[in-house]
């Protein structure tokens, strides 16, 4: 897996988005009493993906705790906890199988606080490890950002990088929202030369970032498909273009301000992800760039999506996965009107 | 094969056979203890009435007079339009009574769609317990005043939260139960039973009554459940289930005040199935002729919870007639406060749909928040004068 960040790493300064992600939930339950981990297999075994491990050693199976396999009953549980002052940190296995505590989220994580007036905050973290790449098989490689994207009350992140997994998580913790937090799993073995002992910052939500600088057009991406349009950014050096690349890192709420000035500035704009493209994420962005950039677009705002498909099978999933080959075919396109 | 006792390949006869059992993975426990009585526990017209303290009596009484009056008196108010919908529980106020009466202050009560009465006998304002019901909000109060979750309306999804509050609760060190009512047909949706079994893994200081009226909307509880009874249910849990006559006060009551205090002692969750029935239609916008005849709804009023305890505590001497009518006089009294009360139309600011979203409305909000605030003072004034939209619930 390519390496997400800076320079090379030095063996001794690399940690993986795992880690990463693991001290984040570290610190944040040794900085807060009320921040306790629940899930299926979170204890003793650490996780599926070992996101968890070592904290319930640390912190007592009171403050990790494994539950019953029952999604609708882990994030069920986890709002009477909410209501009660702690700070829940849930672990979905995989992404399609945190689809039976949907009606919990929709009906009652995302509303409490609407309904209680302010009253009655809820500040749970769901974390779900999405999408595909690791040659999994059906139900564990779904790319579900636009159905939480769809409820209002729920804020919905996604890291790309070692640094942003630490930053991001802890600000998702630390929230008194909701955060639906989505971990991009063919990543969690990326990554940076950055040490878990090394202090880190708290990424704040709701900011995009520009990756990589550049004046031809915008790459718009998140997750996993950032370190694709990095390295189709790379590419098209060759080809004489010069491309940007946004990592939204927060699709909600989402920073119009960022993606706004950088097309403006460029022109042209290929919004990249894996979810499918009808009814998915790049639609709305699409739509977005359009309303604020329609005077300074070249032309029309492109997606590259996963294909409007049940995820496919492992074997074939790198047919539906969006790669550096259809991202820079997508920046071909939008050449069309200074070249015609 | 020729018969031989030295022979090595005979194989072994088949009695001989015995595999070694597998290695006990769980102690196995005794359903026995766990398991309903056969026939609902009923308190009045038993020794155990006689026993009762007679303040418990006489607050029961007074409670399930002025429950009939509030119920009454809010299925009027959808007449006239000033409540959008009302789920009646008339029939039923013996087991909202009991079950607002038997939490202290501390526990928590995490009610359904259908409980309003028990969180106004709780101690809410009966007009914010009814903001769900009105439509000006979807929820009136602040649940930690009174320590009572948001009426919930999708089915048993509350008795998950109920969980994990005892269970939090006891995490801190803090001696709180929690009680979560649900209606019959919600024992079948997947969160009763994924909260019933959390519940019993953790230990959790929980009750949950169910109040079983008979039906669900039009069905009926054999269609709904083939169990011998949604106490039985408990067992598969390995939780106690209790089964009581849910139009007798008391007896609802007591069996509470025992289940509560056993999730006090720390031994965990207790299910309660109060059998009861529904007198009224599902709501007020429900035709309940076409799925029950008027006999059956005859014999239930025959056994009304109110005159019950009535009848008994007059035989008892506990309350004569002048304490009937006292009763009765309050009752009245509440109605016709709640009548004017909620004939005041409610002060609505529309810009408030914006605020309580996220505790930083997004920049997508703010926008949508203008584009409102725009609307309203154009309507306010059309020659562009300011207006309205000023108010306090704009998305800060
Ligand atoms: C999850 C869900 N499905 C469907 C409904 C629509 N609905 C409202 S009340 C009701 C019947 C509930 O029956 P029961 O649980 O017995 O409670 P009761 O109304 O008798 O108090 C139904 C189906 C709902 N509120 N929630």
């Amino acid at each position: 897996m390519t390496a997400v960040g800076t320079a090379a790493p030095a063996e001794a300064r690399s940690a993986t988005m795992a880690q990463a992600l693991r001290r984040a939930m570290r610190d944040a339950m040794a900085e807060d009493q009320s921040v306790h981990v629940l899930g299926e297999d979170v204890g003793t075994l650490g996780g599926v993906f070992r996101i968890t491990d070592g904290l319930a050693a640390e912190f007592g199976d009171a403050r990790c705790t494994d539950t019953p396999l029952a999604e609708a009953g882990i994030l069920g549980a986890a709002v009477g906890m909410a209501m009660y002052g702690l700070r829940p940190v849930v672990e979905m296995q995989f992404d399609a199988f945190a689809y039976p505590s949907f009606e919990q989220l929709i009906s009652h994580v995302a509303k409490m606080r609407n309904r209680t007036r302010g009253a009655m905050p809820l500040p749970i973290t769901v974390r779900v490890p999405y999408g595909g790449g690791i040659g999994g098989v059906e139900h564990h490689s779904d790319s579900s950002e636009a159905y939480y994207m769809a409820t209002p009350g729920l804020h919905v992140v996604t890291p790309a990088t070692v640094e942003d997994a630490y930053g991001l998580l802890r600000a998702s913790i630390a929230s008194d929202d909701p955060v639906v937090f989505l971990e991009p799993k063919r990543l969690y073995w990326s990554k940076a030369a950055w040490s878990p002992d090394e202090p880190a910052a708290v990424a704040p939500i709701g900011r995009a970032v520009v990756r990589r600088r550049g004046s031809g057009a915008t790459l718009i991406t998140y997750g996993p498909s950032v370190p694709v349009c990095l390295e189709a950014a790379e590419a098209a050096r060759e080809e004489g273009w010069d491309l940007e690349v946004i990592d939204l890192r927060s699709l909600v709420p989402f920073d119009d301000e960022t993606v706004t000035a950088s097309v403006r500035r460029t022109g042209r704009a290929v919004v990249v992800h894996e979810s499918t493209g009808f009814g998915g994420p790049g639609g709305e962005i699409a739509a977005r760039i359009t309303e604020r950039c329609f005077h300074q677009l070249e032309a029309p705002v492109l997606r590259v999506a996963g294909f409007d498909i049940p995820y496919p099978p492992p074997m074939l999933e790198r047919h539906h996965l969006p790669g550096v080959d259809r991202v820079l075919d997508a920046v071909a396109r939008l050449q069309w009107e200074t070249e015609s | 094969m020729k018969k031989s006792s030295t022979s090595v390949q005979e194989p072994p006869a088949a009695a001989a056979y015995r595999p070694t059992p597998p290695p006990a993975w769980r102690p196995r426990t005794d359903p026995a203890p766990l398991l309903p009585d056969p026939e609902p526990y009923r308190a009045i017209g038993t020794d155990a009435a006689a026993d009762a303290d007679p303040a418990l009596l006489l607050r029961l009484y007074t409670e399930l007079v002025r429950g009939r009056r509030y119920n009454t008196q809010a299925t009027a108010l959808t007449k006239q339009g000033r409540l959008a919908v009302y789920p009646s529980s008339t029939g039923q106020e013996a087991c909202e009574v009991a079950a607002a009466l038997v939490l202290r202050e501390r526990d928590w009560l995490f009610p359904s769609y259908r409980d309003t009465l028990a969180c106004v006998v709780r101690g809410l304002d009966p007009v914010q317990a009814l903001t769900l019901l009105r439509g000006d909000w979807h929820s009136g109060y602040d649940p930690r005043e009174h320590r009572v979750a948001p009426l919930s309306t999708p089915l048993a999804t509350q008795l998950p939260h109920a969980v994990g509050l005892a269970h939090a609760a006891r995490l801190k060190g803090d001696d709180v139960v929690a009680l979560a009512l649900v209606g019959d047909g919600g024992t079948s949706e997947g969160d009763f039973h994924e909260a019933l079994n959390f519940a019993a893994v953790w230990r959790a200081p929980v009750v949950f009554l169910v109040q079983n009226n008979g039906f669900a909307i039009s069905v009926p509880l054999a269609k709904q459940s083939a169990a011998p009874s949604l106490a039985h249910k408990a067992v598969g849990y390995g939780m106690p289930g209790r089964l009581v006559d849910g139009n007798d006060a008391l007896a609802v009551h007591t069996v509470l005040a025992e289940a509560m205090a056993r999730a006090r002692r720390g031994d965990g969750p207790t299910l309660v199935e109060a059998v009861t029935y529904r007198v009224d239609a599902h709501t007020n916008a429900d035709d309940a002729t076409r799925y029950r005849d008027a006999a059956e709804v005859e014999t239930w009023r025959a056994h009304d919870p109110v005159r019950l305890l009535e009848r008994e505590l007059l035989a008892r001497g506990v309350l004569d007639e002048a304490g009937v009518a006292r009763a009765a006089e309050a009752a009245e009294t509440m109605a016709a406060r709640l009548r004017d009360r909620m004939n005041a139309e409610p002060a609505l600011d529309p810009m408030e749909i914006f605020a309580h979203i996220w505790a930083e409305p997004t920049p997508q909000l703010r926008e949508q928040a203008a584009q409102l605030r725009a609307e309203l003072e154009a309507e306010a004034s059309p020659d562009g004068g300011a207006g309205a939209g000023e108010g306090s619930g704009e998305a800060r």
